[in-house]
């Protein structure tokens, strides 16, 4: 049984359907990645895994139970956590007190303030400022220790490249592995697909709200992906 | 000297508008919405200790036990239950809403309690004083309201800085869907917001009770006076309603000391002087964004 399993899933915003029949897995320890265009629909699938855009509820199964339509804080507590895009880190609560807030529904686990400040030592360094004051690359380290804090089983990345330097994106998926660790399950959405591909087991391609390729990453061809990303 | 005695009274009454503004200054910290109903609330707390008087025969400070669980599941269940509804439609929704629910309030309370003036009798506290350096009175009421104020303001402040349910306040306020995201169900968080709001008008309604005589219609006068004291000593600080309660107090005390007619606008004057001047409060906590 697959830990999370979706299934002909559509998403909206009001009458623009962003997503059209979506069905994929995601084992257990697998790290799956899903790159496409602006637009095609990557963060909206995430965002509809953890109830914060409308689904039905047999179309997404965590652990084999159905969790559509469910609210937001409770498919959380399940064990899923989101590094949302654009960071979204808690303007009035300090670098300590967003790594706390992000513990608040969690479970026991390998993660703890003081293992997130090891595995990020500059916000152990900055912990008593305010989160705006951080650089980006900071910030993005925040917001992944903020979601790692619950000790999810399954971490689901939104754009963590988006908007900084390419050597902070290059020393982030460096260390993503180690960060995702033994026992965690991550889905991660991507547009700089190089990233995705040196760091997933499998990937899948979003083309206009459907799947349009997927495979591992020793199985597709350049010309394969960019025939996907582009719908060309 | 007699000035110094008025000041003194001003400072003193500033105490009693921090207790009204600050569950006001709370709701639209947390929530962005300005409860048009907040003044009819601390008349309702007011009427609820004539109520628990009358059934219990306690003295009025006991009816605090009473009154401030009450409006405290009140809050709560007006939030969860009607202007929860209200939210993310729009600056306007929660203003008809509250305005409603202040016409249904003096109202009822006018039904059932008729229009007669009313007082909470807390006996000899109300008028005992102690003298300090010969010419000026300081009376205990005063002090004690003045002191509830503080112990309120104080306890706010920790509350909000130095716990779970503090950050999850402050979270909520700043972003309410990534909230959720934490495992917060931001609904209840709302709904606490309020529940602690309205046990703030609770101490607010039965002190004023107590200080001077009260009637259905009276409700919206105290919103006034809550929303000046807000503005004045700035959104985003409870530090700052204390303040802003205190300025407007010793405004209104001048303002009656040089003539009885001249209370309120005196109140007013200053309001727009602070505008005028400094209009996002003397104290207001600088707006951040991510």
């Amino acid at each position: 049984m697959s830990l999370l399993s979706v299934r002909s899933l559509a998403a909206f915003y009001g009458d623009f359907q962003a997503l059209f029949d979506v069905s994929l897995d995601v084992e257990a320890g697998e790290i799956v990645a899903i790159i496409g265009a602006n637009g095609a629909g990557k963060s909206t699938f995430l965002r509809s895994v953890v109830g914060l855009n409308a689904s039905a509820r047999e179309t997404i199964r965590f652990d084999g139970q159905p969790i559509g339509g469910r609210p937001t804080h409770e498919i959380v507590a399940r064990g899923i956590a989101l590094v949302p895009e654009g960071r979204r880190i808690f303007p009035s609560l300090t670098v300590e007190e967003n790594l706390l807030i992000g513990r608040h529904h969690g479970r026991g686990g390998r993660w703890s303030l003081a293992r997130i400040y090891e595995l990020f030592p500059v916000l152990a360094q900055r912990r008593a400022v305010a989160g705006p004051a951080l650089s980006g690359g900071e910030q993005q380290m925040l917001a992944i220790g903020r979601a790692l804090m619950s000790n999810p089983r399954l971490l689901l990345l939104d754009e963590v490249s988006l908007g900084l330097a390419p050597i902070i994106v290059h020393d982030l998926y460096r260390r993503l592995p180690s960060i995702i660790g033994e026992g965690t399950t991550a889905v991660i959405v991507e547009q700089d697909v190089s990233q995705a591909l040196g760091v997933c087991d499998r990937l899948y391609c979003f083309q206009e709200g459907r799947i349009t390729l997927t495979g591992t990453p020793r199985q597709l061809t350049r010309d394969q992906i960019s025939a996907a990303y582009f719908g060309v | 000297m007699d000035w110094v005695n008025t000041i003194v009274q001003g400072v003193l009454l500033g105490g009693l508008y921090t207790l009204f503004a600050t569950g006001l200054s709370l709701v639209f910290g947390i929530m962005r919405v300005v409860n048009l109903a907040h003044g009819d609330f601390i008349i309702l707390a007011a009427f609820l200790g004539v109520v628990a008087i009358g059934i219990a025969g306690l003295h009025p400070f006991l009816t605090l036990l009473i009154v401030v669980p009450l409006m405290f599941g009140l809050g709560y269940l007006i939030q969860r239950g009607l202007l929860s509804l209200t939210l993310d439609r729009g600056v306007l929704p929660p203003l008809l809403v509250t305005f409603g629910l202040s016409i249904i309030i003096q109202n009822l309370l006018l039904e059932i309690f008729s229009a007669d003036d009313r007082r909470l009798d807390a006996g000899w506290i109300e008028t005992a004083s102690v003298r300090l350096g010969g010419q000026v009175a300081i009376g205990w009421y005063p002090l004690i309201v003045f002191a509830a104020a503080v112990l309120a303001i104080a306890a706010l402040q920790v509350l909000f800085s130095r716990t779970a349910l503090g950050r999850a306040f402050r979270a909520t306020a700043d972003d309410q869907e990534t909230v959720r995201l934490m495992g917060i169900d931001s609904r209840h968080t709302y709904g606490l917001a309020v529940a602690i709001a309205f046990a703030i008008i609770a101490l607010a309604g039965v002190f004023l009770g107590i200080r001077t005589t009260f009637s259905p219609d009276i409700g919206p006068g105290r919103l006034l006076v809550a929303f000046e004291t807000v503005v004045i000593g700035g959104l985003g600080s409870l530090w700052g309603t204390l303040v802003g309660g205190v300025v407007l107090g010793v405004a209104h005390a001048i303002g009656a000391k040089i003539d009885p007619a001249y209370r309120e606008l005196a109140g007013h004057l200053v309001f727009l002087l602070v505008l005028l001047i400094r209009p996002q409060g003397l104290f207001a906590r600088p707006v951040r964004d991510a």
